[in-house]
């Protein structure tokens, strides 16, 4: 997702960040995860951008993507070539202000960012985990990120803030702790993957796991996997674009010449793309937290035989309020998905606002520059805010 | 955020009139928020409201209201049995392509319904179709025939004949007449069908 991160047009940043580290679930005191299996010592990765006030009442916990890491905005040093990932939302002044707000963002269970994900070193063998590494969902992440926020000695967040499967760990930190949430905002989201989207994730994993450095999981003292994930990358990098974008963005033109190469080259500009992309990726992700991740949020699904989890009548003190935000030409989590969202919420009888968003940039239209979605999240923000403080 | 009532229309003045303080209302065609947050701020309302348009849908939500992106059809059946004190449809009705069915969908989550229309009995009406002979335009319709979004034209006559057939029960009804700048206005009580720009109803269930 980074690959949208530039600097600020106008200079406007919450300047140099620190990424810091938490650690939990020390054993014999693992964390049980929800497929039972333990999971201990746990490390999240995490940064803080702006001030916490002194009743700590200004927390936002944002949470990242499928790729994303707990470096939102900012920099690292000066001479940094790229903000955070969301550096164009996150910022003095912007759509989540960090002149106001106490911005959190933490890498997910999983990953390979800083926190404990299949790459890490597996206590029992002194080895990174592979394929030890136990499945992990997205409820499992969320359970994760209430440690680091009860360590940070917050009781409520102001809002959990998320796009994509960050908008399934929103959902999921109501459904576990609503009554830790004044608001929560899931954009571009869903209840649940579609088939299409469970299909896609699933030729993406099985280039990897065809990749012969794969070796079923078991590849870091040797090669990496690389080609599998770069395949992996650019199945993903389609189904975050759409018809409309690639149209404009790429077209037919060719890269860099005039005419066929008449063999398999990159000959258009959108096979370029998605090489670079795809090589681009490898360099900075590992092969097995793609697999973890995507499975997660595959399982994810906010329904089940009881019917929505969504369903919260019986508890007290719960009065969350919810910013649902869709594109128009997001097909990977289509505008249906987050309406039907909103259906459970109203059922409900939940303070819902929702907004679909004119936008030809698909499903990644949430990481781009879009004024509307700054001022939304501002506007419902400033509610928030102000409706706690009075 | 604050909304003085005398810059609201008028019509939305004397519906925000009729609202109980501490009610929890659904506004239909919510536009820009006005009347939602005048309610909010003066009368300690817990407000929703459906717009179809994305750029009111976002400056309403910027201005710190619960507001849904959608068609108020389709929007209102999502919700439980009387889970509104009051389901609002201000000048909505005349681009609805199915009233009674609609309505009716309001009565079943709301425990009142409020609507209001543009009257097509006022005289300056008449008198355009009677001299010019041409499809009537004033200020409440100002539309040609082949570009209004008012499907439907009707007088207070009309819907009280309308809201017999249906069993709609009126529990109030207010004739008005706004003036230039729609923010100022009077209740007509003497021959209203000929001499109000809108009508407002306050629907109830039952007898």
């Amino acid at each position: 997702m980074s690959e949208y991160a530039s600097h600020d047009k106008n200079g406007v940043s919450v300047g140099v960040v620190e990424k810091k580290f938490f650690t939990f679930a020390e054993p014999p005191n693992e964390m049980v995860l929800e497929s039972g299996a333990r999971l201990g010592p746990i490390t999240i990765a995490y940064e803080t951008l702006g001030e916490l006030n002194a009743d700590k009442s200004n927390a936002i916990l944002i949470l990242h993507a499928l790729s994303g890491d707990s470096h939102v905005a900012g920099y690292y040093n000066e001479g940094d070539e790229k903000p955070g990932w969301w550096d164009i939302m996150v910022g003095p002044g912007k759509g989540i202000d960090t002149n106001k707000y106490f911005v959190i963002c933490s890498n997910i269970l999983g990953s390979c960012m800083g926190t404990t994900g299949p790459s890490s070193i597996y206590p029992k063998t002194c080895k990174p985990y592979g394929f030890d590494f136990p499945m992990v969902t997205i409820g499992d992440m969320v359970a994760a990120q209430k440690e680091l926020i009860d360590h940070l000695g917050i009781n409520k967040i102001l809002s959990v803030i998320g796009g994509s499967i960050g908008g399934m760990q929103v959902l999921e930190w109501f459904v576990k702790y609503p009554e830790m949430i004044a608001s929560a905002i899931p954009l571009a989201s869903s209840a649940r993957h579609s088939a299409l989207a469970i299909a896609f994730n699933e030729v993406a994993r099985q280039s990897i796991m065809a990749d012969p450095n794969w070796n079923n999981g078991d590849y870091y003292s040797g090669s990496k996997p690389d080609l599998g994930l770069a395949v992996a990358r650019m199945i993903g990098h389609i189904t975050y674009l759409s018809d409309e974008a690639m149209r404009q963005k790429f077209g037919r033109r060719l890269q860099d010449k005039k005419d066929f190469s008449f063999n398999f080259d990159a000959d258009f500009q959108v096979e370029s793309y998605l090489r670079y992309q795809g090589t681009k990726f490898v360099d900075r992700f590992d092969a097995n937290s793609f697999l973890f991740i995507t499975k997660a949020a595959d399982y994810f699904d906010l329904g089940s035989s009881k019917g929505s989890r969504l369903a919260i009548e019986s508890r007290e003190n719960v009065d969350t309020k919810f910013l649902v935000v869709s594109f128009t030409s997001d097909w990977l989590y289509p505008t249906y998905q987050s309406k039907g969202l909103v259906k459970a919420m109203k059922k409900n009888s939940f303070d819902v606002s929702f907004c679909e968003i004119e936008a030809d940039w698909g499903h990644d239209a949430f990481l781009l520059p879009n004024n509307r979605l700054s001022s939304l999240i501002k506007g419902f923000l400033d509610r928030i805010y102000y409706e706690r403080a009075n | 955020m604050n909304a003085p009532i005398n810059d609201m229309r008028f019509d939305l003045q004397v519906i925000a009139s009729w609202i109980k303080p501490g009610s929890i209302v659904l506004d239909l065609g919510c536009g820009e928020g006005d009347l939602l947050s005048f309610l909010q701020e003066n009368r300690q309302v817990t407000g929703t409201g459906i717009e179809k348009s994305e750029a009111k849908v976002a400056q309403c939500i910027e201005r710190g209201l619960s507001v849904l992106q959608g068609d108020i059809n389709e929007e209102v059946s999502d919700y439980r049995e009387d889970t509104f004190d009051y389901v609002i449809l201000s000048q909505t009705l005349q681009q609805v392509y199915a009233p009674s069915v609609l309505i009716q969908s309001l009565l079943r989550v709301g425990k009142k319904v409020i609507v209001s229309f543009p009257n097509f009995g006022h005289w300056t009406i008449r008198l355009q179709l009677l001299f010019h002979g041409d499809a009537p335009i004033t200020k409440e319709l100002p539309f040609q025939w082949y570009n209004t979004p008012n499907i439907r034209v009707l007088t207070l006559k009309d819907f009280r004949n309308f809201a017999q057939e249906n069993r709609f029960t009126i529990l109030k009804e207010v004739a008005i007449n706004t003036h230039h700048h729609e923010s100022k206005g009077n209740i007509i009580n003497f021959l209203p069908n000929l001499r109000a720009t809108y009508g407002i109803i306050l629907l109830g269930k039952g007898e």
